[in-house]
């Protein structure tokens, strides 16, 4: 049974249409139809995190989530995220902090991060590492990326920008 | 892993949704929030020939007082639970728990009556239902029914839901002034399924609870409710002695089964842990 289905959603701003299988689920519908490599996939059972990308706003697992279900939908990826500016103050402190080693988490990362900055302003270190536990690093770099993502905290309570580490010429 | 192939439909009204689920029988899954399901699916664990979705259904959604009851709809996320304000103020134990449902991106998918309807033994919301003495509303082809959440988990990932029916929604009575409810768990990482874990409901005058419903998960087949406990602390006043009686009894009268890494002992042990912590915190 390969019925496809005709589907369409804003992916990053854009309006995409296309046909898929209604098995395809999301993460290798954005990554294999779309090119768009940001999302990874690690284990295709929602404990790890890696393929974490927003629908209608809010992050979800999008290896538990079908490329149909999204019909309609507004979906942004790390690529699109970074564009508009949602996520720089978090990118320039995951570099300061070396919060990442082979960055194979670190989309996913990041926008569980923005979710947690944005829904819990005040979280206290023990709060990000409570959040940050549903995302996996193979290269358990958690703690930098703990330091990385309160420091952005402790920066927008204080109404500040993180520095850019590469000063922009 | 991918999944097998299926077919999708998405129906708009209840109605369109039973008689689809009717038509195609054994063969078809309903799909609300989709976190257990799709995850067994790419796992090869099923492989039903076709995904119903209900999500786009309104007789499922939304969180509403009806009466002297809170009235949650099938469809409502786990998030939404989290941040809901009717919640906190009716349901607090509800409030209280939903931190502790996997991870932010899984409850801004997850539902609670898909995690009702499929009865895991270790999950939150059955435990939290029993306590608060829920009602399930669940319409089949016959039309509606209500039963009971103390008669509707009936055994291991078993509810009393019969194949061509859809939980629409669950009522659950106010919390009075008098309530106080303790919900903890005791997990590995935060967002990990419980080892044990104790959802705890009573009335409480002065330093005398009455009422109680203290229902404990991942011990058993399905979620269980300290009866002989319950019965020992209701209209009595507490004291460490009494509180010291009511762990015995709940441990004497659950019979915890083991899971991969945690033996029955150790959990039988633990049952007694939680529920002495709970009486102290629902005394003070
Ligand atoms: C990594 C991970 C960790 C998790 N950790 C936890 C945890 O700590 N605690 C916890 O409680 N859960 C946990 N879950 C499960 C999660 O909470 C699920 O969301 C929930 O159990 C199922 O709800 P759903 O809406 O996703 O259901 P689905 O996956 O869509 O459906 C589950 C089953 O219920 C049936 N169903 C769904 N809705 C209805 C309905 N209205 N009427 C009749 N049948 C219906 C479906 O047909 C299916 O058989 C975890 C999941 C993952 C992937
Ligand atoms: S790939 Fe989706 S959670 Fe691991
Ligand atoms: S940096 Fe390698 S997985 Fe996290």
């Amino acid at each position: 049974m390969s019925l496809k289905k005709k589907i369409s959603m804003t992916v990053n701003g854009q309006l995409i249409n296309a046909e898929v299988e209604p098995r395809r689920h999301l993460v290798d519908f954005l990554r294999e139809d779309l090119h768009l490599k940001g999302p990874h996939l690690g284990c295709e059972q929602g404990a790890c995190g890696a393929c974490t990308v927003k629908v209608d706003g809010q992050i979800i697992r999008g290896c538990l989530f079908l490329a149909v279900q999204a019909d309609g939908s507004v979906v942004e990826t790390v690529e699109g995220l970074t564009k508009n500016g949602t996520l720089t103050d978090l990118q320039e402190s995951f570099m300061r902090h070396n919060a990442m080693q082979c960055g194979f988490c670190s989309s996913g990362m990041l926008l569980a991060a923005a979710e947690l900055i944005e829904q819990q302003p005040k979280a206290t270190r023990e709060q990000v590492r409570e959040w940050i536990s549903g995302n996996y690093c193979r290269c358990t770099g958690y703690h930098s990326i703990v330091d990385a993502i309160v420091d952005v905290l402790d920066a927008r309570a204080k109404g500040q920008k993180i520095k850019p580490v590469v000063a922009n010429a | 892993m991918k999944s097998a192939a299926f077919d999708y439909v998405k129906p708009k009204a209840l109605q369109e949704a039973l008689s689809l689920l009717e038509e195609a029988g054994e063969d078809a899954r309903l799909i609300a929030g989709g976190q257990t399901l799709l995850a067994t699916l790419n796992m090869r664990l099923s492989e039903p020939s076709v995904l119903i979705d209900i999500t786009d259904i309104a007789e499922l959604k939304g969180i509403s007082v009806v009466g002297d009851s809170l009235r949650i709809g099938a469809l409502v996320t786990h998030t939404e639970i989290e941040d809901s304000e009717l919640v906190a103020k009716h349901a607090p134990l509800l409030k209280a728990a939903a931190p502790h449902i996997a991870h932010r991106a899984i409850r801004n998918l997850g539902t609670w009556g898909g995690s009702l309807a499929y009865g895991d033994p270790a999950a939150e919301w059955p435990a939290c239902s029993l306590a608060l003495r829920a009602t399930m509303i669940i319409h089949g082809p016959a039309g509606e029914r209500r039963i009971s959440a103390s008669d509707f988990f009936i055994d291991l990932y078993t509810t009393s839901l019969e194949p061509d029916e859809i939980l629409v929604a669950t009522e659950i009575p106010l919390a009075s002034k008098q309530e106080v409810f303790y919900f903890h768990e005791l997990a590995r990482r935060h967002g990990d399924y419980a080892v044990a874990g104790l959802a705890a409901v009573a009335q409480k005058q002065g330093d005398v609870l009455s009422n109680c419903a203290f229902t404990f998960f991942s011990v058993g087949a399905t979620p269980v409710m300290a009866k002989k406990a319950q019965d020992l602390v209701n209209g009595q006043k507490l004291s460490d002695e009494l509180i010291a009686k009511a762990v015995a009894a709940a441990r004497a009268e659950i019979e915890a089964i083991a899971d991969i890494t945690n033996s029955a002992e150790a959990k039988q042990h633990l049952i007694g842990v939680l529920l002495e912590r709970g009486l102290k915190h629902m005394s003070a």
